[in-house]
């Protein structure tokens, strides 16, 4: 047993031996112990190296408030976890942990030149030097920078673990097993409420497990704890939740829990969960989140040794750990005597008491003077001495010899799930810290975190909160008070001192982030005002601690420089999550295959036998195109291209949007919403309507059949599927409630195959059956029922290429038998299955706009050329009161035209600008852009759609279009490049 | 997320649902007869008040119904919903 670790006593089991590595050498430790204090245990205080000066650090803390002991702690390539708080890291036999930030070891660190080069690097550093020139940021400045101001790595292999979310209620969510948090939810569960209770340590207890020497209920405080967690664990009303920490309070009583289920584990199963993310929806919610206490600000007063007085005396009181061997205490308030008493009774020597109240007396200054220990009251701290390690502290000119400073400004509630619930915090002048005043939600704090110290006050504050959250959700309970005795004189526990202007040395505020006091001090020279800028200018308080340790004295601090009071200066914002949450917790299944739905059409698993290559639209994998042996997607599209425009293609276009709209008011419905006349659309025929939006723009199209005299067939694009149907729902049920009409998505319900080129009625002729094919009976834009292949069909002679064809709907179930017949009847015709890709060229050979591609939002119809779908008797529609708009009416829009190339191999960039003239130095102002751009198998040379300001006008002109290196000179051309006359459509 | 009582279903997470935008806001019977100013108007300018706000909502994933909120802007409370047509209370 290591000299540092007592004789007995704490909550460590002495017959529990582990084994752990430190940057590869080996310690032991106990079975209940943290990596900080099995570290502390063998005698290690430098355990990392500051973020900025790579100045060494040790353990400053006991718990998650840590802002220098970050660790990266190591399982296998895949589980390597960095920024782990050593405070926090719960100790198992193998464990692996190595320091962070420092190169090429923790003891010789080559970044520890930027301490000494620290003059160069004063607040807004980077803003004031990485200026020029630009292109340096990227290469040079913040790769370096990175690196230099690192923290851990994160790991590059794939995450193996589980992580799991649930969704839990309660009546009463309280946060924090201290007794408070106790004494709440055995109040609440005592009137009847159905309790949550969460704590981020591995056992409840809270101040509890520091061992008070008080008496609950006639039991020692030890026994009194053991007892009521036992009690509540038995309770079938609560549940309680260890490792668990409430890192987010959201809207109405939402809040986020983390719970950490394997880290303290040697070997976890394989198929166990790593975290669990819970969702509670809380009636009511108890804050007992306890208090942090709050460091000194004095010259090198971040050096290992040097470490809050609580943190030592939990090291001494629950770890049976002795930080050192002779201390000097040094406080601004009562609330750390305790600490100095307690390891001077434990054999580390106190070799002083430096008090910084100038008036320091009372019960605790009497009781450390019996003790024998030297109490300096009004004392000055000139600042520490020591390298890896402190070796002295200068208090008023006197340099005192120790190996370990304690340190305690008083204690901060810990307000921030309070504030996070946006509650009002208010300041007190008394306790010299923010406490809540003004709860948002249905909430109440209890104990340490709103100011009320000291064990008996802490048990009734929480079961007082703990009934009245019950009472407020309809329950009636009874009030139960706790008799303590021997409690320690309670004391006063105000909040952060604030810290005297150092001269000379660093005075750490910020320890995580390596702000000093002087860049505070100059910060408020250089005209900050406001805390918030003052944060951001410093980066103090913005570590990802959060500024547990930090905020207080620097707006203390800020208040003092500018001559006003705190609550003038005011405090910045706390913001979720309370401590880093993974990324593996909030994602939990949704990721890889579960991380978004896939949707696929009834054919999909065709298409993937004939070896399709597929696109993500949207959610839906589509069949791009069908290579064959040795083709490459140029290749393949282009024999597909020609095959549809020679022979014959098949399609599936099954995840086309398709809605049902049926009623007596549908042609009514239809005709006050799209642009087209609905109401003179004759049965078993077919239009392609124009849906704008309210302001004129083009939102979607599609074709719209007239199935019977009130029944309708509407599809939409694939994209705006649910957005076309959410507005028709909208305008339904809002503007329009008197008009009788039901609308029902019919996307996946029917299989739709597309049979497309000069070929088509020639191979769904023998199939069909009870529909006439006839151009005279079905004509191009006409529906008609009856049967394909043997399933009940809808028939449509619609055309998305310029071909002759037809578009078969049948029930999804039906779809690849309907499909794989298609296929054998079309055999003897050179029937070819062609996707997406295929589909876009050809209807850009003939024009057709897709919106979204063509169009951006900033589209009326006539820009795209699509006037003539508007009904002109209309007197309204939707969209038309803004398409008459003046300043949509005037001349210079971008209007649809098409483009050419000189050179008819280039094939445009979809987006590219194009210039009336070329050689325009950029920035220019573009006449227009590319759209559309493919090659043209059956044309022989490139087409291109444009979008050009006043297009239609410049036809025959030469534009000329930016790309990489130059300008491609480029003719304007109407945007139908084939069939312009459209008689292969009504074939 | 919010705890929205749909006038419908009852009280359902903000996930079900859909914003919608400002409530109240009827749609001119002519619009045509409007100047462009007043088209503007009705298609761009929306309150954007501190405190209470009624707005619309729609269940989206619930019983995919729309209808009215009161909410308060700065706390997030909503104090009532009711269905479309009625007037706000």
């Amino acid at each position: 047993m290591s000299a540092f670790r007592t004789a007995s006593g704490g909550r460590v089991d002495r017959a529990r031996r582990l084994r752990f590595t430190f940057d590869g050498r080996a310690w032991e430790g106990l079975a209940g112990d943290t990596l900080a204090s099995a570290l502390l245990a063998n005698g290690v205080h430098l355990v990392g190296r500051s973020f900025k000066y790579h100045r060494p650090r040790g353990i400053l803390t006991a718990g998650a408030e840590e802002p220098n002991a970050l660790v990266t702690v190591r399982r296998d390539a895949a589980r390597e976890t960095p920024n782990l708080k050593a405070t926090q890291v719960e100790l198992y036999d193998g464990l692996v942990a190595e320091s962070q930030n420092r190169w090429p070891s923790l003891g010789f660190d080559v970044g520890r030149v930027n301490d000494l080069l620290s003059p160069l690097f004063p607040a807004g550093f980077y803003y004031k030097t990485f200026m020029w020139p630009r292109s340096a940021w990227a290469r040079l400045y913040e790769p370096v920078i990175r690196r230099a101001a690192g923290l851990g790595r994160a790991p590059e292999a794939p995450d193996p673990d589980r992580y799991a979310q649930r969704h839990a209620h309660c009546d009463v969510l309280v946060v924090g097993a201290g007794p408070a948090g106790i004494a709440a939810a055995r109040a609440a569960a005592d009137a009847g409420a159905c309790v949550i209770l969460c704590d981020e340590q591995s056992e409840p207890g809270g101040a509890l497990l520091d061992g008070a020497p008080a008496q609950i209920d006639g039991l020692a405080a030890g026994d009194w704890l053991a007892r009521a967690v036992a009690a509540l664990a038995a309770d079938p009303k609560v549940r309680m939740l260890a490792r668990t920490t409430a890192f987010g309070y959201f809207p109405h009583n939402h809040l986020g829990l983390v719970e950490r289920c394997t880290d303290h584990i040697a070997a976890p199963a394989a198929d166990s969960v790593r975290e669990r993310l819970w969702q509670v929806r809380a009636r009511e919610v108890v804050l007992a989140a306890g208090a942090i206490e709050q460091p000194l600000v004095f010259p090198g007063n971040d050096r290992p040794g040097v470490m809050l007085a609580g943190a030592a005396r939990s090291y001494l009181k629950r770890y049976g750990v002795r930080a050192g061997t002779r201390a000097v205490l040094v406080t601004a308030t009562d609330a750390a005597y305790q600490a100095a008493l307690d390891l001077h009774a434990a054999g580390v020597a106190i070799a002083a008491i430096a008090d910084l109240r100038p008036a320091a007396a009372g019960v605790w200054v009497e009781a450390a003077r019996r003790a024998g220990i030297e109490v300096l009251a009004g004392a000055a701290i000139g600042g520490t001495r020591g390298g890896r390690r402190v070796s002295g502290v200068t208090i008023s000119g006197r340099t005192i010899a120790c190996d370990l400073v304690l340190m305690s400004g008083g204690y901060a509630p810990s307000v921030h799930l309070f504030s996070q619930s946006r509650g009002r915090l208010t300041w007190s002048d008394s306790m010299r810290c923010f406490v809540p005043s003004q709860s948002a939600e249905r909430e109440r704090s209890a104990g340490a975190c709103r100011g009320v110290y000291g064990l008996a006050a802490a048990l009734a504050d929480g079961a007082a909160a703990g009934l009245a959250a019950a009472r407020a959700c309809g329950f009636t309970g009874i009030e139960r008070g706790y008799a303590v005795a021997g409690e320690s004189a309670t004391h006063q526990a105000p909040g952060a001192t604030p810290p005297a202007v150092a001269d000379r040395g660093k005075a750490f505020v910020d320890f995580q982030n390596d702000v000093t006091i002087r860049d505070l001090v100059l910060a408020a020279q250089e005209g900050f005002r406001s805390i918030e800028h003052v944060k951001r200018y410093t980066t103090v308080g913005m570590a990802t601690d959060q500024g547990k340790t930090s905020n207080l004295n620097a707006l203390g601090l800020v208040a003092a420089r500018l001559g006003k009071p705190v609550p003038d200066v005011g405090h910045t914002t706390f913001r979720m999550p309370y401590t880093p949450v993974t990324f593996g917790a909030l994602a939990g299944a949704a990721r890889g295959e579960l991380f978004d739905p896939v949707r696929t059409t009834p054919m999909h698993e065709v298409a993937v036998a004939r070896g399709a290559v597929f696109e993500d639209v949207g959610q839906w994998k589509r069949a791009r195109y069908f290579p064959r042996a040795g083709e490459d997607m140029h290749a393949a599209v282009a024999r597909e291209c020609l095959a549809v425009r020679n022979a014959c293609g098949v399609f599936d276009a099954s995840t086309l949007g398709k809605i049902a709209v049926v009623g007596p008011d549908a042609a009514e419905f239809l005709n006050r919403l799209y642009v087209n006349d609905f109401a003179g659309l004759g049965v078993g025929r077919c239009r392609y309507g124009v849906l704008l939006r309210e302001d004129g723009f083009v939102y979607d199209d599609g074709v719209i059949a007239r199935l019977a005299a009130d029944r309708f067939h509407v599809t939409t694009t694939t994209g705006g599927a649910a957005r076309v149907l959410a507005m028709m729902e909208d305008y339904r049920q809002t503007e329009w409630p008197g008009l009788a009409v039901w609308l029902t998505s019919t996307t996946e319900q029917w299989a739709v195959i597309a049979v497309q080129g000069p070929l088509a009625r020639r191979v769904i002729e023998p199939l069909a059956a009870g529909i006439d094919l006839a151009p005279s009976a079905l004509p191009h834009m006409a529906v008609a029922h009856g049967r394909i292949a043997g399933a009940p069909a809808m028939l449509f002679r619609v055309s998305f290429t310029g071909e002759l064809g037809y578009e078969i709907n049948v029930p999804a179930a039906r779809g690849v038998a309907v499909w794989e017949a298609v296929c054998a009847a079309g055999r003897a015709h050179g029937i070819t299955p062609y996707g997406t890709e295929t589909m876009h060229v050809l209807r850009a050979e003939k024009g057709y706009i897709i919106v979204g591609q063509e169009t951006d939002g900033t589209a009326v119809p006539d820009d795209v050329g699509l006037a003539w779908a508007i009904g002109r008797k209309k007197p309204d529609f939707v969209g038309k009161r803004s398409i008459e708009r003046a300043g949509i009416r005037r001349a210079g829009r971008k209007q649809l035209v098409g483009l050419r190339t000189r050179d008819p191999k280039i094939v445009l960039e979809e987006g590219a600008q194009l210039a009336d003239r070329p050689g325009i130095p950029a920035p220019m102002k573009p006449v227009g852009h590319v759209t559309s751009s493919y090659a043209s198998a059956v044309l022989g040379h490139s087409i291109a759609l444009a979008m050009i300001a006043g297009g239609r006008a410049r036809i025959g002109q030469t534009l000329f279009v930016r790309v990489p290196g130059g300008d491609v000179e480029a003719k304007v051309t109407i945007p139908v490049f084939y069939d312009p006359e459209g008689a292969r459509l009504h074939a | 997320m919010l705890l929205i009582p749909c006038p419908y279903c009852g009280e359902r997470p903000e996930i079900e649902f859909s914003y919608s935008g400002q409530a109240h806001l009827v749609r001119p019977p002519r619009p045509a007869e409007l100047s462009d100013e007043a088209w503007s108007e009705y298609l761009y300018v929306r309150d954007n008040p501190r405190g209470r706000h009624a707005e619309r909502w729609r269940h989206l994933r619930g019983c995919g119904r729309f209808f009215n909120a009161i909410r308060d802007t700065t706390t997030d409370r909503i104090a009532v919903t009711y269905r479309m047509g009625e007037p706000p209370p």
